[in-house]
């Protein structure tokens, strides 16, 4: 077990892959000094302002922009009149509709909130009083407001989402013990601390956008398609971000209609996307509801899992928040049964966030799991050890690694397990209930071919570059890091250039995809740039190393020598020097060798080459154990979580301290969606009306206490080049269920609908 | 945001006099104002800003009580020793509100003059109907998502809570608000919404808060502030109460307390059926109980702020068994 006790700063092996490096951008971020997409300094930038509809459903049936036209600084208005001239784009794969017009300001309303005019002007200010002078009217039609509005129905299954094996309705019936709950948690949003929104500049038909990207290759393609320019004329540019957690992989209406806008002026244009304006421009999670039967035998062997999910999705798209994603892997069971339903109602398509798909799903099976172990009056510890899967039950492909027991065990002691009492409302802190209770999770390891360039100066510097992005995850250090470590150089002698779609192709940063995929590539490129070197400093007339007799050399210390100190030894710029060369450049990919220049392209912009958790002859996972303590105050119905001890199998570690920062993080958005988070829609009209920071509640630092962090992984290079497995999503999935698996411990009250409010225990 | 002139008031009288031209604003911390102009639901034609004025900040406690300056910022006032050992509960309650960095800015006076956070008057282009913002158009949050609004003094054209704090603590201990020519009590101040919800206080145009008095009590010294949320910081109270406690010299009976409620009535409410009931009465749980059930006396719920009904008595027992040593 590794207790991740802080640990003094500038140990020499920080540097090296596995080492606690601090942020390689973190002085320019805290200084002020890292250019966010929308602080650029652009001459001559137009301001652009989104106006959006007031119902949910219904048709534009005319805009009034005579009053707004004449306001001061306007230069433009665009409303669903105006045809953009643009194409639809490719999906996430790739697929792209042949000859499809793209109307980002639809005449057709279909949720509320929905851009539907754009104002120009020369402010901001000015914009915006100009779109409060536009006169909209509509012809509105019959809505469903969500997935609780009585007209929504029960929506449609997803065919390709229905999961089974055994006879999972059979055996459940034969189970002598049985248990079922019905889960549900609402619509829950990213609300990261940097809005969405973007600057455009056109020159000639070479555009550059501005804008926070989990993805600048993919986001460039959206671009060029609609505008029907060659992808190598966009340029997307994105070195920094202020948090996207699947919310920034894809260029929206907004982009578009910034970038027309920009087109048509002939002059930069910015938008910048108002904080409620962020609830309805893209999805956050949706809303879900899950039925959940479990059959066990009395000495708590599992039976059945009947599992019935719906999410709720928009009226145009089918989007699953997938509530059937781990339950079908976390136990073992021999008879399963699954399906998923999507239920359209008037809301703006939802999307990935943090932990897609698994997260409501472990809230439902793991709270599940929960009941079922006071059913049987047993320790829930033992019980989610008793039905541990010894192999993936859905693939029947053994784990590439698996060390949830591990995470369980060592989680358990470290939290202090054994010491607790059974029996709900047994635990008590003066006035305060305590209770404790578990949550498991797992997120898939997925990866995609991707590229990077090393160059090595004259000076001694080495530079890495790729279009992959850094949103606060720790891309730029665990690049330099690795860089460091195949040169034997300090990490500060690294250069790192992220976040331009120009620079080589990369995976999205999402799915955890990102670190396992492009450490692939400069792991190679790295270290095909220094076999280079070697090859040079073996064989060129000019290099103090040629008649040394070795055959390789060793990179250590920032010197460069002969194995065994046969000889002399020079640093990176002497040898350099010594060859009598500027740069060496070497660029790598991850593709099979021969991939054409198409492939190349499909890989770094599309989804289309990700390799899924069992694709190969394993099934790859990351997993963790959440402990949660909470104390309640019965009068008040107030719930503190007052301890979370988190154990975590994500393989090696490029960062501990990064990788921890990540779980904490996820394990902190947890505690929101637990407690705080969610969406209030307005029954009548289908608007979200806590749309803003004020009253969409996210965790303070008083929300958040003690939190330790352990990991239990060890290196898994069946799941990636150098070891690692995904840790980016992983940290939120099963915190929720932990901290209501706790409150039901600590009141003996049983919340299945998140998020745990007072009014529910009260 | 609408073009606006500004306006560097000289002197508190050319603030008033600026202040009586219909669509001027007052501008101290600027923390409501700002806001509301982004939400488009205050729009004033001229700001009157008056955070440089002389005068009209700092805070003095003595023997007879504290008089704290209208300019006075949230933060220095909860951190007052004076108002600490005197008023726990007015410090209390300006520590609970808001975050740190708008107590740095806010000041006292516009503290009082907080706007509803009823998400309905937030967001006119959506919502047209709110008496509040525009008499006689409705009233978009009945039959809405109604979880923060008010059970307690609501009338049919307003359901809307009053979200400060401070001006909880202040109603308790008998409070008065200075508008340079007259003086009127913190309860008296703030008005029900009746008929008329667009007016809030008997604030009249071209008046200006300048200072706050609070009368020393040994109720006030002997005082708590208790804010219930889900959120343990930076939120708005689901319900909260100022409470100050003085015994008889038997230290068990009660001789004088205050109680008011925050976050369940349209306007800060002091609870006097629950003063009633426990002077003259030793002070035990039952009677505790007993008598915080007064406090809903009247009280009618919307929808989903039933809650509240039950746990403001909760709220209230706490903070009297807290003050009386019994908690």
């Amino acid at each position: 077990m590794t207790i991740m006790e802080p640990r003094k700063h500038g140990d020499a092996s920080d540097g090296m892959v596995g080492g606690r490096q601090t942020r390689f951008e973190g002085n320019l971020k805290v200084t002020g000094g890292a250019t966010y997409a929308l602080e650029y300094p652009i001459e001559g930038v137009a301001h652009a302002v989104l106006l959006q509809s007031t119902i949910p459903a219904g048709r534009v049936t005319s805009v009034d922009t005579s009053k707004a036209k004449a306001a001061p600084g306007v230069l433009l208005i665009l409303t669903p009149d105006d045809d953009l001239g643009l194409m639809t784009a490719s999906d996430w794969y790739g697929n792209r509709p042949e000859n499809q017009p793209y109307h980002p300001l639809p005449r057709e309303v279909s949720f509320n909130g929905q851009s539907i005019v754009a104002v120009i002007a020369e402010s901001r200010e000015q914009a915006l009083e100009a779109a409060k002078l536009i006169c909209v009217t509509y012809a509105q039609t019959p809505a469903v407001a969500s997935i609780d509005d009585p007209k929504a129905g029960e929506g449609k299954v997803m065919g390709n989402l229905t999961i089974g094996w055994g006879d999972a309705e059979a055996a459940l019936a034969a189970a002598p013990i049985r248990i079922e709950g019905e889960y549900s948690t609402p619509r829950e949003y990213h609300v990261a601390m940097e809005p969405h929104g973007l600057t455009v500049k056109w020159d000639g038909d070479q555009l550059t956008v501005w804008e926070p990207s989990q993805w600048s290759h993919g986001m460039a393609r959206s671009y060029s398609e609609w505008f029907g320019i060659p992808y190598e004329n966009v340029r997307l540019i994105s070195p920094f971000i202020g948090g996207g957690f699947g919310s920034k992989g894809a260029a929206l209406a907004y982009s578009a209609v910034a970038a027309f806008a920009a087109k048509k002026l002939g002059r930069p244009v910015k938008l910048a996307v108002t904080r409620p304006q962020n609830f309805t421009s893209y999805g956050g999670r949706a809303a879900t509801r899950q039925k959940i039967k479990l059959g066990a035998t009395e000495d708590g062997v599992l039976q059945a899992i009947v599992h019935r999910g719906a999410s709720e999705t928009s009226t145009y798209m089918d989007y699953p928040e997938q509530t059937g994603a781990a339950t079908p892997i976390l136990y073992k069971v021999e008879n399963f049964s699954s399906q998923h339903r999507v239920v359209p109602v008037n809301t703006v398509t939802p999307g990935a966030l943090r932990g897609p798909g698994k997260n409501p799903s472990a809230f439902g099976i793991e709270s599940a799991m929960e009941e079922l172990a006071y059913k049987l009056g047993m320790d829930p510890l033992e019980l989610r050890l008793k039905n541990y899967a010894d192999h993936d039950y859905q693939s029947g492909k053994p784990w590439s690694t698996r060390r949830l027991r591990e995470a369980l065990t060592e989680g358990a002691a470290a939290f202090g397990w054994s010491k607790r009492s059974h029996e709900p409302r047994s635990m008590r802190d003066g006035n305060q209930l305590v209770g404790w209770g578990i949550g498991c999770g797992t997120f898939p390891v997925i990866q995609a071919p991707s590229e990077a360039m090393i160059r090595i100066l004259g000076n001694g510097r080495v530079e890495v570059v790729s279009g992959a992005i850094d949103m606060g995850q720790g891309t730029y250090t665990i690049l330099a890091q690795t860089v460091a470590e195949v040169f034997g150089i300090p990490v500060d002698q690294v250069e790192v250039h992220l976040g331009d779609s120009r620079l080589p192709g990369s995976a999205i940063a999402g799915g955890s995809m990102l670190a396992g995929s492009i450490l692939g590539a400069v792991h190679k490129a790295a270290t095909a740039a220094r076999d280079e070197l070697i090859g040079l400093a073996l064989s060129d007339e000019k290099s103090p190393l040629r008649d040394t007799g070795a055959n390789t050399l060793t990179f250590s210390g920032g010197r460069i020598a002969v194995p065994r100190d046969q000889g002399p030894s020079l640093s990176l710029p002497e040898l350099m020097a010594a060859l009598g060369r500027d740069e060496i450049e070497t660029r790598r990919n991850t593709l099979p060798d021969g991939a054409t220049p198409q492939e190349h392209h499909q890989a770094w912009t599309t989804m289309a080459k990700v390799q899924g958790p069992t694709m190969g002859e394993f099934s790859m996972h990351s997993w963790c154990a959440h402990f949660a303590e909470v104390r309640v105050d019965e009068d008040f119905g107030t719930v503190r979580v007052s301890r979370i001890v988190s154990a975590f199998d994500c393989g090696r570690l490029y960062n501990p301290r990064l990788v921890e920062s990540q779980w904490r993080g996820g394990i902190i958005m947890g505690i929101g969606q637990a407690l705080l988070e969610e969406g209030l829609v307005d029954q009548r009209n289908g608007r979200t009306v806590n749309n803003n920071m004020g009253d969409y509640l996210v965790p303070t630092n008083a929300d958040v206490s003690d939190i330790q962090v352990i990991s239990v992984g060890i290196p898994d290079y069946g799941a990636s080049a150098l070891g690692g497995k995904g840790v980016g999503e992983v940290g939120i999935v099963g915190v929720a269920p932990a901290i209501a698996n706790a409150v039901f411990h600590a009141t003996g009250k049983r919340v299945r609908d998140l998020p745990i409010t007072l009014e529910k225990l009260i | 945001m609408r073009d606006f002139s500004y306006l560097r008031a000289s002197s508190a009288d050319e603030a008033r006099q600026a202040a009586l031209q219909a669509g001027s604003a007052l501008l101290a911390g600027g923390t409501t104002l700002l806001d509301l102009a982004k939400c488009g639901v205050m729009e004033p034609e001229t700001v009157v800003d008056i955070t440089h004025l002389s005068g009209l900040g700092g805070i003095e406690v003595d023997a007879n009580g504290a008089r704290i300056g209208a300019l006075a910022k949230m933060g220095e006032v909860a951190d007052n020793v004076g108002i600490r050992a005197a008023f726990p509960a007015v410090s209390e309650s300006l520590s609970l509100a808001a975050s740190a960095q708008l107590r740095n800015m806010a000041t006292i006076g516009g503290n009082l003059l907080q706007r509803t956070r009823c998400s309905y008057f937030r967001e006119p282009a959506v919502f047209p109907a709110c008496h509040k913002r525009n008499p006689g158009s409705g009233c978009s949050a009945m039959g809405g998502i109604t979880r923060n609004h008010a059970v307690l003094g609501t009338s049919d054209t307003c359901i809307a809570s009053y979200p400060g704090d401070l001006a909880v603590a202040l109603v308790a201990f008998d409070a008065v608000v200075e508008l340079g020519g007259r003086t009127v009590s913190v309860d008296d101040f703030f008005l029900l919404p009746g008929n008329t919800p667009e007016r809030e206080t008997v604030l009249e145009r071209g008046e200006m808060i300048t200072a706050i008095t609070v009368p020393s009590s040994a109720a006030a010294t002997n005082s708590t502030y208790l804010k219930v949320r889900d959120r343990q910081s930076y939120e708005f109270a689901a319900a909260s109460a100022a409470v100050g406690l003085e015994f008889e010299a038997d230290g068990r009976t009660v001789r004088d307390i205050r109680v008011a409620l925050g976050g369940v009535a349209t306007k800060p409410w002091r609870v006097r059926g629950v003063e009633q009931a426990l002077i003259g009465k030793m002070l035990s749980l039952e009677t505790v109980e007993t008598a915080s059930r007064l406090a809903m006396e009247g009280a009618v719920s919307h929808g989903a702020n039933r809650y509240k009904i039950e746990l403001a008595p909760r709220v209230v027992a706490r903070a009297i068994l807290k003050v009386g040593g019994l908690a």
